[in-house]
């Protein structure tokens, strides 16, 4: 049952992946990164850890994800227009993208040998009051670095994109 | 196998009240405003307008399905598909009661008992607003942008109030399922005061409830925040351009996460089918003694009728309302059916609320409403977390 669910949402990921690199529009290619971030939490969930699961939920596929498709929407940028035809550009691509894929796979086999086998709901940590204590007595520091560092990204967000006042 | 068996009748019957439940909330909503503005409100169909909801659905689904041109077509037949199915889902983890035992059957009066429960309305919530965005978008129509551009402002900036007043009784009661949320705020204080968050020590969480309400109106695209649909400046606003079981979606929708908060509300905040007096002082002859006085007052009026056939039909309904009465008292029945009783009545107050509300209070402006989130909402819910936080840590 659960490998069957890994099944399926893997392909939805890959599927959804594939389809926003596709497609010409904004909305669309962004829509289909709304649909690899759910497939994602789905993932997580079938690997017990349920509050990743739904933090990405609300953080990716409904904060973040709803501030891009406002601002494509207040933009109101169109489609993209395709250059000119070259036939033999998809053909020559695909073999060249699945030779990287294949040589990255092997590289990352290469260097981390699997040492034990993932296997769905051997993991019983992922609750929130497990996270909760991990990230509040074990890993307090980076926690608190990667905050000031986000905090930085705002405020240097809010400079660039402020207007001169005189 | 007898799991899937019980949880598809489960499913079913849920589904069936809520459907139920959503299409009678627009004929009570009709009525209530009806009468604060001193009208009768639908009396046409059935008594009282009783059958209005049958012949609205009869309408909506019979009616031309017009499809504007220029439409984004896909995004215009999705929107309405996604606003549906992220409000009706919601209900799967709301639970209604404690356990139902029919003979060797156990199970609890919910779909599904998530250890995650608040954070899947939560995220929920969030998915909801791809529905209202994209029909905003893909409308081909000024207006319907704006007002889907409205909403999606408005919907992530409310966000963050709603999350952080939810936080607030989460750190108190220390879990994420429904259940055991309510399961923590029974029993009373003084043998009188109900342990509910909003009463319950070391931070009664009354501030947060207040905010959570505020944010559920915003979040719900209610008066006094319908912005999205101010129908003076934005005709209908994102909906615009839908006709039909479309446009049936949105208002179904609309109705369906007034519910879900109004259920959340009531199990973070108000303690979910916990009483409100302890039953020692006869808490569990309230339904009772309600049904009981309404069909006393059907009687009265039945033997002085104002018209010919009231000699009838109102005597009839209290019978109905005496036989009611007499099931509330029935031992075995009675265990299922008060939780059910103080829990429908929670939510059928907060959703008389909602509906009291628009009934009263003139609409925000837009710069307003935005100003109030940042500025007013969200510093007093970051106050609220972190003192409740500190009290929760001290004590």
């Amino acid at each position: 049952m659960d490998s069957i669910l890994f099944l399926i949402f893997a392909a939805i990921a890959v599927g959804c992946g594939l389809n926003l690199v596709l497609q010409t529009h904004p909305i669309s290619s962004a829509l289909s990164l709304v649909g690899v971030m759910g497939s994602l939490a789905v993932l997580y969930l079938l690997l017990g850890g349920e509050f990743i699961a739904m933090a990405q939920l609300i953080v990716y596929a409904g904060a973040i994800m709803v501030l891009f498709i406002f601002v494509i929407m207040l933009l109101n940028a169109g489609g993209e227009r395709r250059g000119r035809k070259r036939l033999w550009a998809p053909w020559a691509g695909a073999p060249m993208v699945a030779a990287i894929i294949g040589i990255g796979a092997y590289l990352i086999q290469r260097a981390a040998p699997r040492t034990a086998e993932v296997t769905f709901g051997a993991f019983q940590h992922g609750n929130p009051s497990d996270i909760g204590t991990n990230l509040f007595e074990n890993y307090v520091l980076p926690f608190e670095i990667t905050s000031i560092l986000i905090l930085i990204a705002i405020v240097g967000a809010i400079v660039l994109a402020r207007k001169e006042i005189e | 196998m007898n799991f899937l068996i019980l949880s598809l009748i489960k499913a079913a019957v849920v589904a069936f009240v809520l459907m139920t439940t959503l299409a009678y909330l627009q004929w009570i909503e009709r009525k209530v405003i009806a009468h604060i503005q001193l009208r009768v409100g639908p009396r046409r169909v059935g008594p009282h307008g009783l059958l209005q909801p049958l012949a609205d659905v009869i309408k909506l689904l019979t009616k031309e399905d017009l499809l504007p041109s220029h439409v984004n077509k896909v995004f215009y037949f999705l929107a309405p598909f996604i606003a549906v199915f992220f409000a009706l889902i919601a209900i799967s983890v709301i639970p209604f009661g404690t356990e139902v035992n029919l003979g060797p059957v156990h199970t609890a009066m919910q779909l599904t008992d998530l250890n995650i429960g608040v954070l899947f309305i939560l995220g929920l919530s969030g998915m909801g607003v791809y529905g209202v965005a994209l029909a905003g978008w893909a409308s081909n129509n000024k207006y319907a942008l704006l007002g889907g551009l409205r909403s999606s402002a408005q919907m992530i900036s409310y966000e963050l109030p709603t999350a952080l007043a939810i936080a607030a009784p989460l750190l108190m009661l220390n879990t994420l399922s429904f259940r055991q949320l309510v399961e923590a705020q029974s029993g009373y204080y003084l043998g009188f005061i109900p342990r509910w968050t909003i009463f319950q020590g070391p931070v009664p969480q009354l501030v947060s409830f207040i905010l959570f309400g505020i944010a559920a109106f915003a979040e719900t695209n209610r008066v006094p925040f319908d912005l999205p649909e101010a129908e003076n400046e934005l005709v209908a606003g994102f909906h615009t351009e839908y006709s039909s079981m479309k446009f049936a979606a949105f208002f179904m929708a609309e109705y369906a996460n007034m519910v879900t908060v109004s259920c959340v509300a009531t199990l973070l905040f108000l303690g979910g089918w916990q009483p409100l007096w302890p039953a020692q002082y006869g808490s569990n002859f309230l339904p009772t003694a309600m049904f009981l006085a309404g069909a006393a007052l059907c009687f009265y009026h039945g033997f002085h009728p104002a018209r010919s056939f009231d000699r009838i039909t109102l005597p009839a309904a209290g019978v109905v309302f005496l036989g009611i009465a007499v099931v509330f008292l029935i031992p075995p029945v009675a265990a299922v059916l008060l939780p059910l009783f103080w829990f429908a009545a929670k939510v059928g107050f907060i959703l008389f609320v909602y509906i009291w509300v628009r009934g009263t209070l003139p609409r925000f402006r837009y710069d307003q409403l935005m100003r109030f989130a940042w500025t007013f909402m969200f510093p007093v819910a970051v106050a609220n977390l972190f003192l409740t936080g500190l009290a929760v840590a001290l004590s």
